[in-house]
């Protein structure tokens, strides 16, 4: 009888299982095939030929003289976008907190109106989004002009092109992704258990940092890794806030794939990426699931 | 009895405003002694609830204030009140061991961590769960997550302890073996119980007072014994207990006594104190257990007689339902100890005994 229900649910899975597993798993295969093959001296790869150039670049280069010096300009880019991420993803829990705590405390029939509210910047092209940014941003633009009305010189904002107005740009776009989960846990939480915090004396702050948060910590936690990990892999944001002065790891690999013509190195930054995003999640829920015992 | 912890006077409360206002505290006065245990008993929505939330704090009166121990409690937010409260649904935190939970009101009030953690191996000691501090709620049972609430709540020795229907939610074996407990930890703290139920059984069994609510007003306070066999109104007689209700006339019995004549012209006596100002048609109400019956040629004068309708046997006792006439019935239960009469069968003629004492005129 089980087996029978469960041989049934698998069917029901079945179309997803094969198209991610065939849409996701060849493609990254694919690249791991790519990230070993040697360069192409016109773009691609000569296929069947191996070589781990790709991952030893990542490090070192070789000079004149053909030897391996370090070279940590990639290294770098990757520590500039794990940086970039990490303040986006603050900036983000710093207004998004508050924000799902509000909602939360609204009437049901308000809180679904704000929720959708949030939801509307998804309604416009990532792009636009973008330039619009850019007109708030530049110098002499909406935010310098208003600010310059009300009497503050500011001499130009000089914030467009700078890791802060990257930062500015990805908060807003990955903000709802932090808002969600939070929203969702702290709509689960019971009331009742803030009223028993603080009939037991504790007052409003540490009602929060006692029972509130660690009680909406898993959605604290989806909200961060749901920012931090699409900031990682930030194209257009950085292309255009940062005006390429501020490459991002996607930017990186976006090049080696174009002008700098260099696959193998294209797909191995990708896969060192995804190594160190697996390696950081893993720490993360490991950190997690101790949370309980540690809360005290 | 000792001194007032708790009094409330002339609270009010309301939801809402306009046409989807509801009244649920009216003008309700009331004074819980020290030590005491105090049974707030009614159906829901009688506002029994509403009364122990302000006490609480997570309501605000409309009108009227709270007093502890003479001081107005009013603006008081939760936090700052001697209050602590087992909740229904216990509200344990999930996310803290069962020990973290005990000391959590302790924490709040700067108690050193050593003696928290002492305070709350007595407290696991007094409710005899001694060896689940280093569990989580989620490991225990619904009678262990009580006790633990009763725990927490009582480890910073409040003044006055509110529970919430905390037994409501437990099987009825539980339930009784927490009414023995619960009175048992009443008497061995010394605190000021205030308990509100729904459950009239839980509310005898426990309670040094009982005030029975009915739609935001206090209808009735006192000792379990006085609330059953003197109830002032039919909803008391009702709600507590089983009642036979009977509507007669006031009269003077011409010895200077008050009596009820019934509408098939028998009389009732009266030992109760009825205020001379009363006259014309009354509510008498008389318990089924305080009744018995006899064979009608035993029956002596002025007393009812009536005609045997149904007959349950019950085991341990057996109920009786009397036609009196005129649409008239009475409920009639007897033990069926080792000295019981022969049974009546139905259609038989009988007699029906009371002691006076046990018929009470209701007011309204």
């Amino acid at each position: 009888m089980g087996n029978i229900i469960r041989s049934k649910r698998f069917w029901l899975v079945a179309p997803a299982v094969v198209y991610i597993g065939f849409f996701m798993a060849v493609p990254l295969l694919q690249m791991a095939y790519v990230s070993m093959l040697e360069r192409g001296d016109y773009g691609g790869v000569n296929w069947g030929v191996f070589s781990m150039d790709a991952y030893i670049s990542f490090i070192f280069e070789r000079d004149l003289m053909d030897n391996l010096v370090v070279n940590t300009d990639y290294l770098q880019i990757f520590a500039r976008s794990f940086g970039l991420s990490a303040m986006t993803t603050v900036f983000a829990l710093l207004l998004g907190f508050p924000t799902a705590f509000y909602i939360s405390t609204q009437p049901q029939s308000r809180r679904n109106f704000l929720i959708f509210l949030v939801t509307i910047p998804f309604w416009t092209n990532i792009l636009v989004r973008n330039y619009a940014w850019m007109l708030l941003l530049r110098n002499g633009g909406l935010i310098d002009g208003a600010l310059n009305w009300m009497g503050i010189e500011t001499g130009g904002l000089d914030v467009l092109y700078t890791p802060y107005a990257v930062s500015i740009g990805l908060t807003y776009t990955y903000l709802p992704f932090m808002v969600l989960p939070i929203y969702a846990s702290l709509e689960k939480l019971d009331h009742r258990l803030v009223e028993a915090a603080f009939d037991l004396g504790a007052d409003k702050r540490r009602a929060m940092s006692r029972v509130i948060l660690p009680l909406a910590a898993p959605g604290i936690a989806a909200g961060c890794i749901l920012v931090f990990i699409p900031c990682l892999g930030a194209y257009v944001t950085p292309e255009l806030l940062g005006g390429g002065k501020f490459m991002m790891i996607a930017n990186l690999i976006g090049s080696q794939f174009g002008a700098a013509r260099n696959w193998p190195l294209g797909a191995g930054l990708g896969f060192v990426l995804l190594a160190l995003v697996l390696i950081s999640m893993m720490v993360y829920s490991f950190k997690f699931k101790s949370l309980p015992e540690e809360s005290r | 009895m000792s001194e007032v912890v708790i009094s409330a006077k002339s609270v009010g409360k309301t939801f809402g405003s306009g046409a989807d206002k509801v009244t649920a505290l009216d003008d309700v006065s009331v004074d819980i002694f020290q030590n005491e245990f105090f049974t707030m008993l009614g159906p829901s929505g009688c506002g029994k609830t509403t009364l122990l939330r302000l006490i609480g704090g997570f309501e605000q009166a409309t009108s009227g204030q709270i007093l502890l121990e003479g001081k107005a409690l009013n603006d008081l937010p939760p936090y700052k009140r001697p209050i602590n409260t087992v909740f229904q649904s216990y509200a344990l935190f999930p996310h803290l061991t069962v020990r973290q939970n005990i000391t959590f009101g302790l924490e709040m009030q700067g108690v050193a961590r050593k003696q928290a953690d002492d305070r709350a191996e007595e407290m696991l000691e007094l409710v005899r769960l001694a060896q689940y501090g280093d569990r989580v709620p989620s490991q225990l049972s619904g009678g262990q997550q009580q006790r633990i609430a009763l725990a927490r709540a009582l480890a910073p020795a409040p003044k006055v302890l509110l529970l919430d229907e905390p037994l409501s939610a437990l099987d009825l074996k539980l339930r009784k073996e927490m009414q023995v407990e619960l009175k048992r930890l009443q008497t061995e703290t010394g605190i000021t119980f205030v308990f509100v139920t729904h459950d009239q059984e839980e509310a005898l069994a426990m309670s040094d007072r009982i005030a029975v609510m009915k739609s935001g007003e206090i209808l009735q306070i006192g000792a379990p014994r006085e609330i059953y066999e003197a109830p002032t109104h039919r909803f008391v007689a009702d709600f507590i207990g089983d009642s036979n209700f009977l509507v007669g006339n006031l009269v003077d019995d011409g010895a200077g006594k008050r009596a009820v004549k019934l509408g098939g012209g028998q009389v009732i006596e009266l030992t109760q104190d009825v205020s001379s100002q009363r006259s014309g048609e009354v509510t008498v109400s008389v318990r089924p257990e305080r009744l018995g019956l006899v064979a009608e040629n035993q029956a002596g004068a002025n007393q009812l007689v009536g005609t045997v309708s149904t007959v349950i046997y019950f085991g341990t006792d057996t109920t009786y339902q009397i036609d009196l006439g005129n649409d008239a019935l009475l409920t009639v239960r007897m033990q069926n100890g080792s000295g019981a009469k022969a049974d009546f069968a139905q259609g038989e003629r009988v007699g029906i005994t009371m002691s006076p004492d046990s018929i009470r005129v209701l007011a309204d």
